[in-house]
């Protein structure tokens, strides 16, 4: 390879790798923003903001979904697999809603430690398969409604 | 260049001519059309027809035949891009200039199909249309690099001189593409982990699989047959003083 053109390749790659340490520092730096959504056990122990609204992550628990009135409100627990954290939203679930579904809930804290959501999103997994994959997977007889 | 065979270096060395590029590309592409037609139709048939509905998302999933394909592409050209944009940096191969600029505009519109479709898929999935989250801002910020490389490009007049800034703004970018892909697993996001990318097996049905694979390699050949053409048409546009220009514009009147 010619000097000058070693030169420029050196150049190249000293440029490119200036401006990935730089984007690393950044990213590093503002970790806890790019955070979509905090997790059960941030909020209990106690790392989620109190007074303002946030969004919280987690498994809605099977068996947990129940409608204490009989409106619209709508009460589960969130797990994170070690943490658990009731919430109530009172509107309109997605489709994907359903229990051992991940979900993303916007809302926030009251004084008993309830999350209560103004607003509730479904995350899906990445898992795609037909409907009888499913159920010759969980032969478990409590998770038989894969739809 | 120990490793490679002369061969294959000639024909690497003959392609970078632009006389040869111009002819060769012209034989090849009916064979392109031929192969992208047989794909799409396979890979559309198999995706929507043959592959069975999801068992969480129905058929509302099928959308991945479209979306997949479109934000792999939209990464993978951007990375094609700023390797041309390097070569032409360091070896001055003015065809490897054209490969870049070439690239920016088909690398932006997969961008745009993947953010679009992605969005058409959320609302009824997730419920929202657009969230902040950092797979889907760092995609829009790549929809925004590749706009600002093909504005840098047309804002300066000498070619040659834009091809250069281009190809620095190209390789800046390319950091955005680690992030893109590694964004789900490094920070809690709505949009969900890797489904094929990733060292464990595929957590997609094989019937599945296979369309969204077929799709992909098709979405691969339309680039090649895209960025051929766009390629020809720059490479006349900054040859146009050329010989072998005029020769070939005298023989085809002819």
């Amino acid at each position: 390879m010619k000097p000058a053109r070693k030169q420029r390749l050196i150049l190249i790659a000293l440029m490119v790798i200036g401006a990935s340490i730089a984007t690393a520092f950044a990213l590093k730096s503002f970790n806890e923003n790019l955070m979509y959504f905090f997790s059960t056990t941030d909020v209990i122990e106690g790392k989620a903001p109190k007074d303002t609204l946030f969004r919280l992550g987690g498994m809605v628990i099977k068996g947990s979904v129940e409608r204490p009135n009989d409106g619209l409100m709508v009460r589960f627990k969130l797990t994170d697999f070690s943490k658990e954290v009731t919430v109530e939203y009172t509107g309109i679930l997605p489709d994907l809603f359903r229990e051992g579904q991940g979900i993303v809930a916007h809302g926030k804290l009251n004084t008993q430690g309830v999350f209560i959501a103004e607003e509730v999103l479904a995350k899906h997994d990445e898992n795609y398969m037909p409907p009888e994959v499913k159920d010759s997977l969980k032969n478990q007889p409590t998770a038989g409604k894969g739809q | 260049m120990f490793l490679v065979p002369d061969s294959v270096g000639r024909f690497f060395h003959r392609m970078a001519s632009p006389p040869h590029f111009y002819a060769f590309t012209e034989r090849l592409m009916p064979w392109l059309v031929v192969i992208f037609v047989l794909l799409t139709a396979a890979g559309l048939y198999g995706g929507l027809y043959l592959a069975p509905a999801d068992y969480q998302q129905g058929d509302s999933y099928r959308i991945i035949y479209i979306h997949v394909p479109s934000a792999w592409m939209s990464l993978f050209i951007y990375i094609v891009m700023a390797v041309a944009g390097a070569i032409g940096l360091i070896w001055r191969i003015k065809l490897a200039e054209i490969v870049t600029i070439s690239s920016a505009s088909i690398g932006a519109s997969f961008t745009f199909i993947a953010l679009v479709t992605g969005s058409l898929w959320g609302k009824p999935m997730w419920g929202t249309w657009w969230v902040w989250d950092a797979r889907l801002t760092s995609e829009l910020i790549l929809l925004f690099l590749y706009l600002g490389v093909i504005g840098l490009y047309e804002a300066i007049d000498d070619k040659r001189v834009a091809s250069k800034a281009v190809a620095i703004l190209a390789l800046v970018g390319v950091v955005n593409i680690p992030v893109i892909h590694y964004s789900v697993e490094w920070w809690n996001t709505l949009h969900q982990g890797p489904t094929v990318t990733k060292m464990d097996k595929p957590s997609i049905h094989v019937t599945m699989l296979i369309p969204l694979l077929l799709m992909a390699l098709s979405f691969n050949v339309y680039y090649v047959i895209a960025l051929i053409q766009r390629m020809r048409v720059e490479l006349l546009q900054r040859e146009r003083n050329s010989q072998w220009v005029k020769t070939m514009v005298l023989e085809k009147k002819r």
